[in-house]
């Protein structure tokens, strides 16, 4: 019986031990299946920096880096050439924006229509803070028997 | 009275906001290129490798630009609306090839019909890229000056037809 636990325990640690290494192989590999253009590190390297900042459209929640739809293929290739035409990365963000919005960046601008955006979570804090501290306040008002488990409160009479 | 009325505001409020997410169409994303000057191209046309079209040769009318692909199913959706709107003339439709073989495209054309005026062939998708098309079938309004006025994302339906494209043509031929 020990023995048969021991055994499972051992193919299911070897699983583990495939599938990390799988894991890591696997953006290497992505990056060799579209046809390669410039094969040249240095340019790989930033492309896939790049990649990595812009949303796949096709499949929304992937990026260019990630995603094995055929336009983001395409758009890494296209990334690709800017880089060995020269272009700086600003230049090519600027590129994808203007064609697909500011949807495109997984870190989108700061500007009026994205305010509630980067501000909502802040702001959604401090409407939790400012609660708590009212009901503090409210509770420190109270007298010491609100707090007796004994007496039954006004929701219990009801 | 108070300590009910919050959180039932705060609950009415929060299903207000998850209701009109339900209705957004997360595939839809709104494109920068309208009003904006359509992107520059010339590609060879579909039917025959040595003409050429570019955007020069459009400036000065009103025209639909549609994305599609042999492959796409949807784009088999649309065609036979779009069939039947060349037929009745409002404004040229020119087709996009997209990401397609040259015998694919006019085998498709000839099963289904060919509504389009001339169809550009985009076989690397790089026209396609300039105009952010991610969706194919999608379709373009172009004005008299060469600005994008219109885009749809996905099959055209008879409704957006007839409510949003052929008004906007009309209007934009007549100005």
């Amino acid at each position: 019986m020990l023995e048969r636990i021991l055994h499972s325990l051992l193919a299911a640690l070897l699983c583990l031990t495939l599938a990390s290494a799988q894991a890591t192989e696997a953006p290497v590999a992505a990056t060799t299946e579209a046809p390669v253009v410039a094969a040249n590190p240095e340019i790989e390297a930033r492309m896939m920096v790049l990649a990595a900042e812009l949303r796949c459209l096709v499949c929304q929640n992937q990026t260019i880096a990630d995603s094995h739809a055929g336009l983001a293929e395409d758009l890494r290739q296209q990334i690709r050439e800017m880089l060995a035409k020269g272009m700086s990365e600003r230049q090519i963000l600027d590129y994808m924006t203007e064609r697909y919005g500011d949807f495109v960046l997984y870190r989108p601008p700061f500007k009026a229509s994205t305010l509630l955006l980067w501000v909502g979570p802040g702001l959604l804090l401090l409407l939790a803070l400012g609660t708590l501290w009212r009901v503090l306040r409210r509770r420190q008002a109270m007298a010491p028997e609100a707090f007796d488990p004994d007496t039954p409160d006004e929701d219990a009479a009801r | 009275m108070n300590r009910f009325l919050l959180p039932l505001g705060a609950f009415l409020l929060l299903a207000l906001f998850l209701a009109l997410g339900l209705r957004l169409n997360p595939r839809e994303v709104p494109s920068p290129l309208i009003d904006k000057p359509a992107p520059a191209f010339q590609a060879s046309t579909l039917a025959r490798p040595e003409a050429t079209i570019k955007r020069e040769d459009l400036l000065g009318k009103v025209w639909v630009l549609n994305v599609w692909a042999s492959w796409c199913a949807a784009c088999r959706d649309e065609h036979a609306l779009l069939v039947d709107f060349s037929r009745r003339g409002v404004a040229p439709i020119y087709g996009l090839n997209y990401k397609d073989k040259r015998e694919d495209g006019l085998g498709w054309l000839g099963r289904f019909g060919n509504p389009y005026t001339d169809t550009l062939f985009d076989p690397e998708g790089r026209i396609g890229i300039d105009y952010g098309v991610y969706g194919v079938p999608e379709t373009f309004v172009i004005d008299k000056a060469g600005l994008i006025r219109y885009k749809h994302i996905g099959p055209v339906t008879p409704e957006v037809l007839r409510d949003k494209i052929e008004p906007l043509l009309r209007k934009l031929t007549n100005a």
